[in-house]
């Protein structure tokens, strides 16, 4: 069972608490009737699936109620960092996971 | 004659309690502290149960977890059965009752296992597979008949009496397994203050001290075990589980703990205690001291009863004070089994020999056992042995390990007891359990933890280190270590003086050879639960199964309750050597959790009967059941189903409730419909993008019906909102909805809308909702309330705040019934006394209270839908012929909106919702069934939709659907076909889905 450090409530939880909402960083279309249909379709139905880094949108369902994102290993199932909606991630390549535990950061999240 | 093989003194037992237990309905004797194996042992019982796929006899093998064998069935009552226990880990207590789970008529006589014996050739791996194939139907008929005679125990029949429970723990941290490195650990990290759990699978902790030769600053090692245990008792921040396995380490640290509580004290728990608990743990670091197990060695006949581990010997003589036989032969490529050797021989009983693989072996215990006259054949091994129910002898051969070859005939020793070591095997399991591959060391022919991102340390046996000293220091620098990872300093310790020891190499030996093939040899068992050979090992990577993934699944090896603890190397070995590959180059072994099995009640803990789920009742519910009700489940929800009166089924009291709300009034409780009260400055413009029509204009006092769909257009709720003030609205949706929207009304706001000020609040259980329905319901409700109901100063669709039996109120003119309705809501705790006084004023009207039922006919005959029963994710707006609640033309592209504008969407002929009517009014169109053009067409037919709602004659005088069909719409008037599994056709018009009072009259007077 994951440990989430929810950004807005400043506490490491269980997993429990939280649903998983899917792939972060996937906004509406500002304009959808300018969408093609196959536009429209790659925004509604087609997501990542990698092996790896994966950032992830989460909410704290039983708790603040709020979203929230999260870098997630898919391999390891590491939480590298949480962080608010808008916020962009820290880590975003392999090389960085090390050094956000080096500097105390990976311990929180 | 009882207890023959109890040796006349030691052990950790209490002589002085004797405690009665049966064993396939024989009557026997142990002595408390025994587990149920050493009590079996104690009184020579050889046959424990019959082999999974040969039948054949079996016995006791190993002393702890990693037992094949003696898996039994215990319970003195049906209630309380519980099947594949390990009689090694059962603690023996007064009454117990045990079983074998297999063996026709009897395990000393089985049927299967003649045909075992002489069938044994025609049963190679992929047997089954192989034979029962065909017909493929035929299957599940083989599959209870094989199951039946290769016995896995079974579930009691009744409800198990006792009572279990979950614990959520914090630790910084939890150390697994309490023998020398375990306790060790636990004392280093407790000493620093840090907050320690220490678990341990045994009914008391020490591990391999409990049964050790050694000694510790000069005492024997149960001393310093006591010491160890009573420091970590007065430490507060110290927890200690006995009896108690971790049984699977999850992601980030959090971990499960099996704990019996009372299984050792009787069949069922003493009243008021748990019987099991399941600790969860967040551990903030974990210390793995889970230890190795003993690999047995793989040669002839190495089943028949009377062939055991080594160590295991040592075990139920020094502990349980219990000989397994009185003649030992023993096996070893390592110096360990000596000791073994030795224990026995100074408990006076005869070691026949020692063979041991190697050449010339000049360990510290070699010397000592040579001193003692222990006859020792070196470059040797067991081969074979003899016996059908228990051994009578043992042949020792000469062998090349190397060549992997006999060199010698060898000479039959009797003995009636062998007991092998083929070296020590890690206990990685835990380790593993999130998918960190074990990785092989040569040095000690076993695989250790490898790399793995768990906050973790590994100490002791299960890191490879054996020797008692080295192992007591790693376990204190373990838990040093992991104390400090967590914030605290352990003090510096002086690890307790051990006896330096000389020790030989062990030499790679898995299987032994046989001067016979390997196919032709009498079978050599490596997975003994699921009776996989070596043989049927070989058979595997010659038929191409060269993963070792693949060679398990096609064998079976590793997948009995024992996950293969014993056979698992000895298998990878022989598959390696059968490739001409390396161990390491084979691959390695996985386990996944649990690491022993667990009963299904710590799984379920309290979460059984009236708790297995949460209900939610209405606060109106105390009156539903004084008047009658019959309920139904929505979601949590026990709503009112309806309320039959004496002698009424059903449909008798459906139709009269019908009736009686179309005639004069009816009553029911809408509680549970989802109400989420919607403010701010931007409230409006919200509402405007998530529902589909426009709610610029509704003004304050007004309600509107809306429809709510996903991006793809697609309707997934529904319901009515109110605005309250120009900032304020209350929203109402479907009862299993609730939750569901006000996520999605939240992930909206808050990830692609945050500039919208607005906040969303569930009030669903704050209000009661009462809705009066029928002509009369004006007049009622005039009664008891001071709001004006004038037909015009109180229209339809709007609401006003007033008086309903002397409480506050919000009352809503809206309708699902067709009829004039009243929709009266009420703060939860005050709603009981509403409806009172409601009821009696509204005897005079015949008020009647009906339920879900009767909402279901009365909506349907006006062809309301129901989101989720005539709806199914694949329907738009247009699709349900409801275009007059799609706004266009709304500024905002709101969600649905291009969705529903796609081609696919657009197109002609999509299944549209439509009323439909049996030709036959007679006949019920069941809800689900598909619907055809031409009911002649020879199948596969073409199904162009089917029925989503459908009701028996009622009010209407004739029954009635609703259905989607293909093109529906402009189908009026025509034919479908609905062919039952009968053979019959119900063939039924195409009509509007409003049936009654088409021009909405009703509601509007």
């Amino acid at each position: 069972m994951l440990h989430i450090f929810c950004p807005h409530c400043g506490e490491l939880r269980s997993e429990e608490e939280f649903h998983s909402a899917g792939q972060a960083h996937i906004p509406r279309p500002l304009d959808p009737n300018a969408c093609t249909d196959e536009q429209w379709g790659d925004y509604m139905f087609f997501r990542d699936n990698p092996r790896g880094l994966h950032h992830e949108l989460w909410i704290h369902a039983a708790g603040c109620r709020q979203y929230f994102n999260a870098t997630r290993d898919t391999v390891t199932y590491e939480i590298l960092e949480t962080y608010k909606i808008g916020a962009k991630p820290q880590v975003t390549g392999k090389s960085s996971a090390p050094q956000l535990v080096a500097n105390g950061q990976g311990e929180k999240v | 004659m009882s207890q023959v093989y109890r040796l006349s003194s030691g052990g950790r037992i209490d002589r002085s309690k004797v405690l009665n237990f049966t064993f396939n309905g024989q009557t026997y004797q142990g002595y408390a502290g025994d587990t149920l194996a050493a009590a079996l042992l104690a009184n020579g019982v050889d046959i424990v149960g019959r082999s999974f796929k040969y039948s054949r006899p079996r016995g006791i093998i190993a002393a702890g977890a990693e037992e094949p064998n003696a898996i039994l069935q215990i319970g003195a009552s049906e209630a309380t059965q519980v099947p594949n226990v390990r009689a090694t880990q059962q603690a023996l207590y007064s009454g117990l009752v045990a079983t074998s789970t297999n063996g026709w008529p009897s395990v000393n006589n089985d049927v299967m296992g003649i045909i075992g014996k002489v069938g044994g050739k025609m049963m190679p791996p992929g047997f089954y597979y192989k034979t029962f194939m065909y017909p493929q139907s035929f299957w599940m008929t083989y599959e209870k008949y094989i199951r039946k005679a290769a016995g896995l125990g079974r579930a009691p029949l009744q409800n198990d009496p006792d009572t279990y429970d979950y614990m959520n723990q914090h630790c910084d941290v939890l150390v697994v397994g309490a023998g020398p490195a375990g306790l060790a650990a636990a004392l280093a990290a407790g000493r620093s203050g840090a907050r320690v759990i220490l678990a341990d699978e045994q009914e008391e902790f020490g591990g391999s001290l409990l049964d050790s030769r050694e000694s510790l600053d000069g005492k024997p090692a149960t001393e310093w075990v006591s010491a160890a245990v009573n420091e970590l008792k007065g430490m507060p921040e110290v927890t200690l589980l006995p009896r108690a396995t971790v049984n699977g380490y999850h992601d980030h640290n959090f971990l499960t703990i099996h704990e019996r509580l009372t299984d050792h004290l009787g069949d069922r728990a003493p009243i008021g205690q748990v019987r099991q608990r399941m600790h969860r743990v967040r551990a903030k670091r974990v210390v793995l001291a889970t230890g190795a197990h003993e690999r047995p060695l793989v040669y002839a006949n190495n089943d028949v009863p009377g062939n055991m581990l080594a160590g295991a010997i040592s075990v139920y003589v020094r502990r349980y004070g219990v000989a397994p036989g009185r003649k030992l032969v023993l096996s070893t490529n390592n110096d360990h089994a000596y000791r073994v050797a030795l224990d026995w021989h100074d408990a006076g009983l005869q070691v026949v020999a020692i063979a041991d693989a190697r050449h010339n072996p000049r360990g510290s215990l070699v010397e000592e056992a040579r001193a003692k006259g222990i006859r020792i054949l070196t470059s040797s091994a067991v081969v074979e042995s003899r016996g059908s129910k228990r051994v009578t002898g043992a042949r020792v051969a000469a062998i090349d390990v190397k060549a992997h070859k006999v060199t010698s005939p060898g000479e039959w020793l009797d003995c009636d007891l062998i007991g092998s070591s083929g070296g020590y095997s890690p206990v990685v399991h835990l380790a593993s359990h999130l998918g960190g591959k074990p990785v092989w060391r040569e040095d000690i022919l076993g695989f250790v933890p490898g790399d793995a991102p768990q906050k973790r340390v590994c100490v002791g046996g299960i890191n490879g280190v054996f020797a008692l000293g080295d192992s007591l220091a790693d376990g204190f620098a373990g838990g040093a270590l992991a104390a400090a990872e967590a914030g605290f300093k352990a003090p510096a310790v002086t690890v307790p003086k051990t006896l330096a020891r000389q020790e030989e190499a062990t030499v790679a030996l898995f299987q032994v050879p046989h001067d016979k093939s390997t196919a032709r040899a009498p079978k050599q068992f490596v997975d003994q639960q699921n009776d996989v050979t070596a043989a049927a090992i070989e058979l595997a990577t010659r038929e191409g199964f060269e993963s070792v993934e693949h060679v398990k699944r096609y064998t079976a090896l590793g997948f009995g309750t024992d996950q293969g603890k014993l056979g698992n190397i000895n298998g990878l070995a022989i598959a390696a050597r059968s490739m001409g590959i390396t161990i390491p180059e084979m691959g390695t072994t996985m386990f996944r959790p649990n690491y022993t099995p667990i009963t299904f009640g710590a799984v379920a803990g309290r979460h059984c009967g009236h708790l297995f789920e949460p209900v939610r009742f209405t606060a109106l519910h105390a009156w539903h059941v004084k008047n009658g009700a019959e309920f139904e489940d929505v979601g949590q929800w026990k709503r009112p189903w309806y309320f039959p009166r004496a002698g009424e089924d059903i449909h008798a009291a459906v139709a009269r409730e019908c009736k009686a709300v179309r005639d004069s009034v009816g009553l029911l409780d809408a509680s549970t419909l989802g109400k989420i009260d919607i403010q701010g400055p931007d409230a409006r413009e919200f509402l405007n993008r998530i529902y589909t029509n426009a709610w610029t204009k509704l003004d304050v006092g007004k309600a509107r019906y809306g429809l709510m769909c996903k991006e793809d257009g697609m309707v997934f709720d529904d319901g009515v909102t109110a605005c309250v003030g120009d900032n304020h609205f209350i929203m109402t949706t479907t009862t299993g909805g609730a939750a569901r929207v006000l996520q999605w009304l939240e992930i909206y706001q808050q990830t692609e809308w945050p500039d919208l000020k607005v906040y969303f609040t569930s009030v669903t259980d704050h209000w009661a909702t009462l809705t009066l329905s029928g002509p009369n319901s004006r007049k009622l409700l005039s009664e008891v309330s001071d709001i004006d109901l004038d037909k015009d100063a109180f229209p339809f669709m709007s609401w006003k705040e007033g008086l309903v039996g002397g409480v506050p109120a919000r009352v809503f003119r809206i309708s699902f019934t067709g009829e004039l309705s009243y929709e009266v809501n009420i703060q939860a705790n005050y709603a009981m006394g509403v409806l009172e006084k409601i009821v009696e004023a509204g005897k005079k009207y015949n008020l009647t209270p009906y339920g879900t039922e009767t909402m279901h006919v009365l909506r349907a005959e006006k062809g309301f839908i129901i989101v989720g029963q005539d709806t199914d994710g694949s329907m738009t707006p247009d699709d349900l012929n409801m275009s007059w609640c799609v706004g266009r033309n709304k500024p905002f592209s709101w969600i649905g909106l291009r969705g529903m504008n796609r081609e696919d969407c657009v197109r002609e002929n999509r299944k549209q919702l439509v009323g439909l009517k049996p030709v036959d009014p007679t006949k019920w169109l069941p809800e689900g069934a598909q619907l055809v053009f031409d009911p002649k067409q020879p199948i596969p037919m073409d199904m162009v939709g089917h029925v989503t709602s459908s009701y028996a004659a009622n009010s209407l005088g004739y029954s009635f659907a609703m259905g989607v069909v293909k093109g529906g719409l402009k189908r009026m008037g025509q034919r479908v076909y609905s062919p039952q599994a009968d053979g019959s056709v119900i063939e039924a018009e195409i009509c509007s889905s409003v049936f009654f009072d088409p021009k909405g009259e009703r509601q509007n007077v």
